[in-house]
């Protein structure tokens, strides 16, 4: 069994914080009705396309990589899918095969892009963005098609009480970990991640692995989409752009502790780092206060942890 | 008078190693010091602690007999020392001047750059090469040659009107005619009563150019010599010890069968490559850097691959597009550049272990059971060789050089290797450690494996192998059996016309 180490209760620590401020604000403001676990539970529901999303996100920065077009990629897939469905449940799924092909295609393109032509990962995924967004906006301009009620139970049904959205979330995380944890795939990402040309010279078939991750990664993000789309009973195209869903999921994967050069770190990390995302929200939700200072705190978390791994960094590189 | 600068009983240490052991060094002005020794005897610890890149753990740099400390290269900069590495520093896309005033350009009023006053110092410096300088203030660093770099070097350090000037290793990457030219240039700097540190293990050149000379070995004052001595006596100095207690004896038995061959093999840095590798034998590859031989190495292992010739594996003819190829077949390498080549170092000293395992083995597969071993097959193996690590899941990066070493055989190990090709296997490796390598070499070839090693210590090449194969130019130049002499091998590596790719 792997011991903990102790930068690896930064994201945990960072929570606790966070959780302390949201329940001294509730009290302080005397809004106790928030510190129930309904409550709590219902933060991260309304994470939940930023959570699928940051999961995937996940595997491409472990590999050392990075997605800057999830966020267009969701609004691909939410309009395709409320396009295709059309409000005919018959066409549920159909839909969903033809969003997780596209999204397969796009994490395939990216994966290529990368590796058989070495463009830096940040500028083949924008160019991917750029791309997806531009063959949108050529096609729709507005809501597209209709989500039928029975697809609309991904974002709206629950089971014994619980969200369904979120138990899905929750289960992806488990199978995402379990992945990593327990396969020579997840072990081989952690590999390339962590030193590429190491792996390569010790036998590995690297560019199989990045491309791995970065169809995983677009997977994640088209099953954003389809989660969008049933939560909004229409898509659009705009919704993932304005979710800021490429760099807030970068965000709350470094905040977990996954490192950006890539080969440390997990999903469950990620999760918590969206959970500290949402504390900040519904923390600035009860008081009331200027969303502008959301931002300004949302920073400064980003900031201290980072600084945080670095510092460990450097005590085992020394 | 007191020594320009002086170094006074410097102790350094390292994790795992002791680089520095009670060391003093003094330069005195208008002298060349000579500093010798092997690779890994100390003497860039040396310098970098002269020069501020690191901070000794105790004793004192004295500047004019007054002790100094030096936080920074900067310091050292302000306090007069200026050190020419091998890899120079120069920006490749900027003039010489440019390069000259890097980090101190001066400026005019209102903070503008003043590129007069740049280029008139920087031709005022130029003036010392006199009819050598076939470049001028505003030529492109990046469109010189070597050892015209090299001026460009010299000509910082004396725009800076050091009082030392380190040369490490100078003429590494230099022509004859070129090195002729510098070892005036050497004298001239001697002249204007500049203290010069010239680092080097070429005999010749220190009787050349050396007043005096200090000779590493293993982290401590070999030899000080005041004044030049024979050859024979600086060589004794470096070697230090009974190279028969050091080294692995020779195999009792014969070489076995062939097991790799290349035959007229060639690629952009190789040519005419005829070369066997046998079960049971070690083959060392000598030759000057450039030569070619982590070239080859590399050929073999598919990582450049040969355009031109025949490789045959046990007598079967093969074709090695990639590393992993080779490895499928049985041919591995271990990195000489460890960190960069052969470890993910924030990771667990297992996870690294297991690496290529995991890469044979079914994606789907537990990671802990490949069918080239279990994790706990592969603890078992760390225990056979002895890597010390506080637990496998500690990051393999907090371990030493050579329980690194160890990581990396163990996962070749694994996978049963028929050659195994090591690339400067000691670098980077304290001395008490090398023996045990020499003997793991030995055992492994005893087993039935052909070893290659790769190696820029001669007396490490002559010391452990059993066939000395000699490259220079990319091509073999020289094949001696056992008992062959130092000057018979440097003659081979040097003979050929010189690579002068930078």
């Amino acid at each position: 069994m792997r011991t903990m180490r102790l930068a690896e209760w930064v994201p945990l620590i960072l929570l606790a914080i966070a959780l302390a401020i949201y329940v001294a604000t509730a009290l302080a403001t005397g809004q106790s009705q928030y510190l129930t676990v309904d409550n709590l539970l219902s933060l991260l529901g309304r994470s939940i396309a930023l959570g699928i999303t940051a999961v995937g996100q996940t595997f491409a920065i472990l590999v050392a990589s990075i997605d800057l077009s999830v966020a267009n990629l969701i609004s691909v897939a939410a309009v395709l899918a409320s396009w295709i469905m059309a409000g005919d449940p018959a066409m549920i799924w159909p839909a969903v095969a033809a969003v997780l092909a596209v999204g397969a295609v796009v994490g395939l393109a990216n994966g290529l892009v990368v590796t058989q032509l070495e463009v830096n990962p940040f500028i083949a995924t924008l160019g991917m963005a750029l791309l997806l967004q531009g063959l949108l906006s050529a096609s729709f301009n507005n809501f597209a098609g209709a989500v039928p009620v029975e697809f609309q139970v991904f974002a709206y049904g629950t089971v014994g009480g619980v969200s369904i959205s979120l138990l899905f979330l929750i289960a992806l995380t488990v199978a995402a970990w379990a992945f990593l944890r327990f396969t020579r795939a997840g072990s081989n990402i952690y590999s390339v991640g962590g030193n590429a040309e190491a792996s390569r010279l010790a036998g590995l078939r690297t560019t199989r692995v990045v491309i791995l991750s970065h169809v995983i990664c677009s997977l994640c993000a088209a099953v954003a989409g389809l989660y969008l789309a049933s939560r909004l009973r229409s898509g659009a195209p705009w919704i993932g752009r304005d979710g800021v869903y490429d760099l807030e999921s970068i965000a709350v994967v470094v905040i977990g502790g996954t490192a950006l050069a890539g080969g440390r770190g997990g999903v469950w990390g990620t999760l918590v780092g969206v959970m500290i995302f949402s504390l900040i929200d519904s923390i600035f939700n009860i008081t009331g206060v200027d969303a502008f200072a959301k931002q300004i705190l949302r920073g400064v978390i980003i900031v201290v942890a980072v600084a945080l791994y670095a510092a460990r960094s450097r005590r085992i590189e020394a | 008078m007191s020594p320009v600068f002086e170094l006074r009983r410097i102790e350094k240490r390292f994790p795992g190693i002791k680089a520095l052991d009670d060391v003093s060094f003094a330069c005195n002005a208008g002298e060349v010091h000579a500093l010798a020794g092997e690779n890994g005897a100390g003497k860039s610890t040396l310098i970098k602690i002269l020069s501020g890149v690191y901070q000794a753990d105790s004793g004192t740099v004295l500047r004019d007999g007054v002790p100094v400390h030096f936080a920074t290269p900067l310091d050292a900069l302000k306090a007069g020392i200026s050190v020419i590495y091998q890899e120079f520093s120069l920006l490749p896309d900027r003039t010489v001047a440019q390069n000259i005033f890097l980090g101190r350009e001066p400026a005019g009023r209102f903070g503008r750059l003043d590129q007069r006053a740049m280029r008139a110092e920087t031709e005022r410096v130029l003036q010392m090469f006199g009819e050598r300088r076939r470049f001028g203030a505003d030529t492109l660093v990046g469109a010189l040659d070597v050892a015209e770099q090299q001026l460009v070097e010299i000509a910082k350090a004396l725009s800076l009107d050091a009082a030392l000037i380190v040369m490490d290793e100078p003429t590494a990457a230099l022509n004859e005619a070129e090195c002729a030219l510098l070892f005036e240039l050497v004298d001239r700097l001697r002249a204007q009563g500049r203290a010069i540190v010239y680092i080097t293990h070429r005999m010749p050149e220190i009787r050349r150019l050396a007043d005096r000379v200090t000779v590493l070995k293993d982290g401590k004052v070999a030899a000080a010599f005041d004044g030049v001595p024979e050859a024979g006596v600086i060589v004794n100095a470096m070697v230090g010890r009974d190279i028969g207690d050091f080294y692995p004896d020779p195999p009792t038995a014969p070489p076995g069968k062939v097991r790799l061959k290349v035959s007229g093999g060639g690629n952009a840095r190789l040519s005419g490559i005829d070369l066997a590798l046998r079960a049971g034998e070690i083959v060392g590859l000598a030759g000057v850097q450039g030569a070619g031989r982590t070239a080859l190495a590399h050929a073999l292992f598919g990582l450049a691959p040969f355009e031109r010739g025949t490789l045959t594996l046990d007598g079967e003819a093969v074709r090695l597009a990639s590393p992993r190829e080779a490895v499928a077949r049985g041919i591995v390498l271990l990195p000489g550049d460890r960190k960069a080549e052969g470890l993910a170092l924030m990771q667990p000293v297992i996870d690294n272990a297991m690496m290529t395992a995991r890469a044979f083995s079914p994606l789907a597969g537990h990671p802990d059971r490949t069918r080239h071993g279990t994790t706990a097959d592969m603890m078992a193996a760390f225990r056979a060789i002895d890597l010390r690590a506080a637990s496998v899941d500690v990051p393999i990066g907090s371990l030493s050089g050579g329980n690194q070493q160890k990581a990396i055989v163990a996962r070749w190990l694994a996978m049963d290797p028929k050659v195994l090709l090591f690339v400067e296997p000691t670098r980077g490796i304290d001395v008490n450690t090398k023996a045990g390598i020499y003997q793991r070499m030995r055992a492994l070839a005893d087993a039935g494996a052909a070893v290659l090693m790769v190696s820029s210590d001669l007396t490490e090449v002559l010391g452990v192998s059993d066939t000395v194969v000699v490259m220079a130019g990319g091509r073999i130049t020289a094949t001696f059996g056992r008992g062959a002499s130092e000057a018979a091998v440097m003659h081979a590596a040097t003979d050929a016309p010189q690579d002068r790719a930078a």
